[in-house]
């Protein structure tokens, strides 16, 4: 939003180092909380970041497979869900292969198709990914809050309480931020349209079209639109 | 075409994701590293490696000394209050019911303690006392070094971890090893009957 194009990338293989040394990974693993809803966001954010990296062209022929960021989307799901196993998190403390499969995958399975296909996405996708986000956040945080063992191995049974309670709090917010913008959020579509109407063609079509300068950088290496 | 394409890719992406959830939980059939671990036991037993250990009595010892008869093994540390009292006192119990195999050489209890830096001869000898052994056929022993120690956690899949108040919390069970010196079964620590059950049935009549 407030980086330039050129600066994302080169925030991104900083967050990435800054992640994958030493003493950052070994804070962030000390707690299965920190390493759940700390780590792993934070490496796909690094992966969402490198976006604007890609080559106008193969953005294209990427965009032609991934019709309304649909097959985005369920690969990010996909690629979340392995990380959700707690199986998948003591191994990646144990086994090296995981480790690097953790820091390789999370940014470029799940970080990097969200940000190709969510500008893509539609209302109601949109809607059922945020529905299916906050329901995720709510099984996840039962099954650790009401889990009678450890699940992970490497952690105490009291971090998986408070990664239960934080869960749940995900949930609860995710859930009255949606609630909020369903009831009051239509001010966003609105002022687009205002702005559409005093001139600006940038918010024509659906709200989701990518701002006017991605459009024209898009099209400026094609055959120009 | 956008749609349709967009369809193919996905159903190849489901496809490759399911293939990958399976694989990473056995067939959907384990989902945390204990339940893996007991899974990977049972269907594929393990060889287990030579470890030297120092018991109660301060007899030094190699695990494959102990071959020939089931063993049931537990990893304990002495100075723990919490449930390894309880632990201790099932492992009393089964050396009760077991008393005829054991007498006959069939059967062992084997506790090995994680913290051979604490644990010496003595305290594991007043663990023993504690938890109410009468002596015949359950060995309290410490690994003899620390990477006997480690060669020991990793054959049985122990993790042990600090739990921030001095002490340790690991991924407590009762491990069986059969009589050629196989890890064939693993257990939950507070459902002793089941482990004896499973040895009872093998012992031959």
């Amino acid at each position: 939003m407030m980086a330039s194009p050129h600066a994302r990338p080169r925030l991104a293989v900083g967050l990435w180092l800054a992640l994958a040394l030493p003493p950052a990974r070994h804070a962030l693993e000390a707690t299965m909380t920190l390493h759940m809803l700390v780590q792993i966001p934070l490496l796909a954010l690094a992966g969402w970041w490198l976006a604007p990296c890609l080559p106008a062209r193969a953005r294209e022929s990427l965009d032609a497979w991934n019709h309304r960021g649909i097959s985005g989307l369920l690969l990010a799901s996909l690629a979340a869900m392995v990380w959700m196993l707690p199986r998948a998190i003591d191994a990646a403390l144990e086994e090296p292969w995981v480790a690097i499969a953790k820091f390789v995958g999370v940014p470029l399975l799940i970080g990097l198709p969200l940000a190709l296909s969510w500008p893509r996405t539609g209302f109601v996708v949109r809607g059922v990914f945020l529905l299916e986000v906050v329901a995720t956040a709510f099984r996840l945080s039962r099954l650790y809050l009401l889990a009678p063992a450890r699940l992970c191995s490497n952690y105490l049974a009291s971090d998986q309480q408070r990664l239960g309670q934080t869960l749940l709090g995900i949930g609860v917010a995710t859930s009255l931020w949606i609630a909020w913008r369903l009831v009051w959020g239509r001010s966003g579509l609105e002022a687009a349209r205002t702005g559409a109407e005093s001139g600006g063609r940038a918010a024509q079509g659906d709200a989701a079209a990518p701002p006017a300068g991605a459009r024209a950088r898009l099209h400026g290496s094609g055959q120009g639109a | 075409m956008p749609a349709l394409r967009t369809l193919l890719a996905s159903l190849l992406i489901l496809a490759a994701g399911l293939a990958t959830l399976a694989g990473a939980t056995d067939g959907f059939r384990a989902f945390t590293a204990e339940a893996a671990r007991r899974l990977e036991v049972s269907e594929h037993p393990r060889a287990l490696p030579a470890a030297s250990l120092e018991t109660a009595g301060g007899q030094a010892i190699d695990l494959a000394s102990l071959r020939g008869r089931w063993l049931l093994v537990e990893f304990i540390f002495t100075r723990c209050t919490t449930y390894c009292s309880v632990q201790g006192r099932d492992l009393a119990r089964l050396q009760d019911r077991l008393a005829r195999p054991i007498a006959d050489g069939q059967v062992a209890l084997l506790s090995i303690s994680f913290d051979p830096a604490h644990d010496g001869p003595p305290e594991l000898a007043a663990y023993l006392r504690h938890a109410g052994s009468h002596g015949a056929g359950w060995i309290a022993a410490r690994p003899a070094s620390a990477p006997d120690l480690e060669t020991l956690l990793h054959a049985f899949g122990v993790t042990v971890i600090p739990d921030g108040i001095g002490g340790y919390v690991h991924n407590a069970a009762i491990s069986v090893v059969d009589p050629r010196g196989r890890l064939v079964a693993i257990m939950d620590w507070d459902a002793p009957a089941v482990a004896e059950q499973y040895v009872l049935r093998r012992l031959p009549r």
